[in-house]
């Protein structure tokens, strides 16, 4: 029985949706259906099933990383201030559950800890790419699993890059300009000027300016706020103007007026966090978590991911089909692989068994040296022994010799000695007994 | 059956978070605006759903789905009305968009004419089977691509709607061999078709019966008693279990009945409207199948379904080493994976070779 999948009109519809003229007609509805929900089955599905979020902070010590994550979150993260005194640059990672209405986030805080601490500071940047890389792979073989809960899985990747920039009025260290440069293409980066309290209005300005310029003219990508959807294009726009941010954090809150805010006292002033003409606090919480905290998600997983995915997969030595080759080229690579690995195996084990059997060999011929040795051994010994025992049996003849010669002499003596005592026998009897008498 | 493939595994879809503090948030943050920008996103990209329908001819398959997405999903006649009896089953599939207040949804109906209709029905199931991997395998070739795309077409059948034909009895072999086969693969959502030929009782009746039936052979139908995630789940689902399948009638024309315009079916005895609860219950299949479950039926298929479709195909071509039995990766046979015949697995495969590949 022959079965025609007759598919021609779904071949044309595989075009995006978000191209509904091709291929598919848009077809009126008669009357309401109820599709309208969908927006919020999904979204009831992701409030179930919890958001995730990863901040990578990557700063010198000091610059207040911490205290800003405390501040955006309007909680205290545990953790203690890192010393300056770092042999190397390490990530401290923390993992959080937020809960918010109903809406809970896993929140995952990186930190860098000892970044330029170290006089020298050339291989800085090493561990942060090493640790976004492994996140990337680890995710990476969560899906080439054969098995595997990709829907379960906790996604660690990070969604977004914080890097602060020290408050110096003048310009980028070179150490931030090469460390961005070479996060830029792996993480969505932010900069932010922190402790920005530090610097009056007009150089601020003027830092912003310098700031811009020196990462475009080194052709640093940092991250822009999306501006495709009509909904959030304005403000995201504006403030793509307002990079870098300049923020100050504080956890500690004063009484302003007849209301508690979070503030930092000085001699000379208070200055407010949450006071946008004082500082770009506000405008980085409303980007970071309000506006574009999906849309960072995304980035991280259909742009950065993706690269590092392609170039791991190309590394690894597979390609992709071209229309006319077999299906599945992944598996026959994958087999392909496994069978030169095999092949390899063995290779290697002829050569073991190889050098065991020449081991072997070596060991029996010592084994037979040996052994012709304690041959001789025994055969000299034997005859050292059978030449003792001629001897002692030499001597025992001759002892033996000796002794019959003496009983010989003894007997003939022994006749003499019988026949004078028979002759003056007699005469010895008879003085004997006329003794006794 | 099939010795690799294994029945849904029960998993949640809550990710299995390592112990982790909470933290008490003194203010507003702001966090739960993240729900509005997931809903954006998702208004941008439009949903996709493909729903399938199964049956023997006549059975109002083609005119339900008109019912149900309240637009003439086939540009021409319906198949069936005067046209002959196709001769061998064929697949065919429509694409439309329809919007409704912003929400654009992509719409794939396949439909099966000519299934069940030969003298000979033996393996009549294969061609609608290959037609449900072949869409799997489509999925994952994309996905194994290196440089893929950003959001892959989706045309895996998230739903497919089963119709039974009002025999009053029981299940026939017929229905009992296809459902086995398929809940395997995809969600099935069984429905007593033209339901206004049995009373009320007689629905009951049968549709006891169907559930016994079901339950005997260990058909899995949705909602997957294994899949409910929490307290509410259960008892949600399990009245929607109490009443699969539904009995439902489907018309795409309109009546006056009490004054108002209602779609309905017009008979000598009366009108029997569509809509209405008493009549049918086909409020209760497209509440479950539009207005409350396209979300989870879609998950059930990718991280189900798609999943164990998934597993097989790529341990087929991971078990059989270079050897005497080398089999060669030909496209997929119309059927689902076959087994892989007796392997001589030499002395020297090893099993986990790769750094990337893990199998459990």
């Amino acid at each position: 029985m022959e079965a025609e999948a007759n598919s021609g009109s779904l071949e044309d519809s595989w075009a995006f949706i978000q191209r509904p003229g091709e291929g598919c007609r848009t077809v009126p509805l008669a009357g309401h259906v109820g599709f309208d929900s969908l927006p919020d089955q999904l979204v009831n599905k992701s409030v179930s099933q919890g958001f995730c979020f990863n901040i990578l902070c990557v700063g010198e010590t000091g610059l207040g990383k911490s205290t800003l994550m405390d501040t955006l979150f309007n909680t205290k993260f545990e953790g203690e201030p890192a010393t300056h005194t770092q042999p190397g640059v390490q990530l401290r990672s923390n993992t959080y559950d937020l809960q918010e209405s109903n809406v809970g986030l896993k929140l995952t805080i990186v930190s860098t800890v000892g970044f330029g601490d170290q006089i020298n500071k050339e291989d800085s940047y090493k561990p942060i790419v090493e640790f976004i890389d492994a996140q990337f792979e680890a995710y990476l073989q969560e899906e080439l699993k054969i098995r595997r809960v990709l829907h379960a899985y906790h996604d660690s990747r990070i969604h977004a890059c914080l890097y602060f920039i020290a408050p110096t009025g003048h310009s980028l260290k070179s150490l931030d300009l090469v460390t961005m440069k070479k996060l830029d293409s792996k993480v969505n980066i932010i900069p932010i000027i922190a402790k920005s309290d530090a610097i009056s209005k007009s150089e601020l300005t003027k830092f912003k300016i310098k700031i811009t310029s020196e990462l475009v003219s080194n052709g640093v990508q940092i991250y822009q706020f999306p501006t495709d959807d009509e909904s959030v294009a304005e403000i995201n726009g504006t403030m793509n103007a307002h990079l870098p941010f300049a923020v100050i954090g504080s956890t500690e809150e004063l009484k302003i007026g007849n209301k508690m805010m979070k503030a930092r006292q000085y001699p000379w002033g208070t200055v407010q966090v949450e006071n946008e003409a004082h500082c770009d606090f506000v405008k980085l919480r409303e980007m970071l978590i309000r506006v574009n905290m999906e849309d960072l998600r995304e980035q991280t997983h259909s742009r950065h991911y993706e690269l590092y995915r392609r170039c791991k997969l190309e590394e690894m030595g597979f390609q992709d089909t071209d229309p006319d080759s077999k299906p599945f080229s992944l598996q026959e690579t994958y087999e392909a692989k496994r069978n030169e690995f095999l092949g390899e195996l063995q290779k290697k084990e002829e050569e073991m068994r190889q050098m065991f059997v020449q081991r072997v060999k070596e060991k029996e011929a010592e084994l037979k040296e040996a052994e012709k040795e304690l041959h001789e051994k025994f055969d000299r010994l034997k005859k050292l022994h059978q030449d003792e025992k001629k001897k002692l049996e030499d001597k025992k003849k001759s002892l033996d010799d000796e002794v019959n010669a003496f009983k010989q002499r003894k007997t003939a003596a022994e006749l003499l000695q019988s026949q004078s005592s028979q002759a003056g026998g007699s005469q010895t009897l008879k003085r004997d007994k006329e003794k006794k008498n | 059956m099939d010795p690799l493939r294994q029945s849904p595994s029960p998993c949640s879809s809550r990710p299995s978070s390592p112990k982790t503090p909470p933290c008490e948030i003194h203010g507003y943050v702001g966090i739960e605006d993240v729900l509005d920008q997931v809903k954006i996103k998702a208004m941008k990209m439009g949903f996709e759903f493909n729903i399938m329908v199964v049956g023997q001819s006549g059975l109002g398959k083609s005119t339900m789905v008109s019912t149900l997405f309240k637009s003439k999903v086939w540009k021409c006649t319906l198949p069936g009305l005067g046209m002959p009896i196709p001769q061998t089953l064929q697949l065919k599939s429509v694409t439309h968009v329809i919007e409704e207040k912003g929400v654009k949804l992509k719409l794939t109906v396949t439909d099966t004419p000519g299934f069940g209709d030969q003298i000979n029905n033996d393996k009549c199931w294969d061609p609608i089977l290959g037609y449900i991997n072949e869409q799997y395998e489509r999925y994952l070739q994309e996905e194994i691509l290196i440089t893929r795309q950003r959001h892959i077409p989706d045309t895996r059948v998230h739903c497919c709607v089963y119709f039974v034909p009002p025999t009053g009895h029981c299940l026939r072999p017929l229905d009992i061999e296809l459902l086995q086969r398929l809940c395997r693969t995809v969600n099935v959502v069984p429905v007593i078709a033209r339901a206004d030929s049995l009373t009320l009782e007689e629905r009951e009746a049968f549709r006891r019966r169907i559930q016994h039936n079901l339950r005997t052979h260990c058909i899995e139908v949705y909602p997957q008693k294994c899949f409910d995630e929490d307290i509410n789940d259960r008892i949600l689902n399990s009245k929607i279990r109490d009443r699969i399948p539904f009995a439902v009638v489907g018309s795409d024309q309109e009546y006056l009945v009490n004054g108002r315009c209602v779609l309905g079916r017009k008979t000598k005895w009366g009108i029997i409207e569509v809509e209405n609860m008493a009549h049918c219950e086909f409020l209760l299949l497209r509440d479950l199948l539009i207005r409350s479950h396209l979300q989870d039926l879609k998950d059930i298929t990718h991280n189900v379904h798609y999943e164990n479709y998934r597993v097989c195909r790529l341990n087929e071509s991971h078990v059989l080493p270079r050897g005497p039995c080398w089999v060669n990766l030909a496209p997929t046979p119309p059927g689902p994976p076959v087994a892989p015949g007796p392997s001589k697995v030499c002395r020297q495969a090893r099993e986990d070779s790769d750094d990337d590949e893990d199998d459990y």
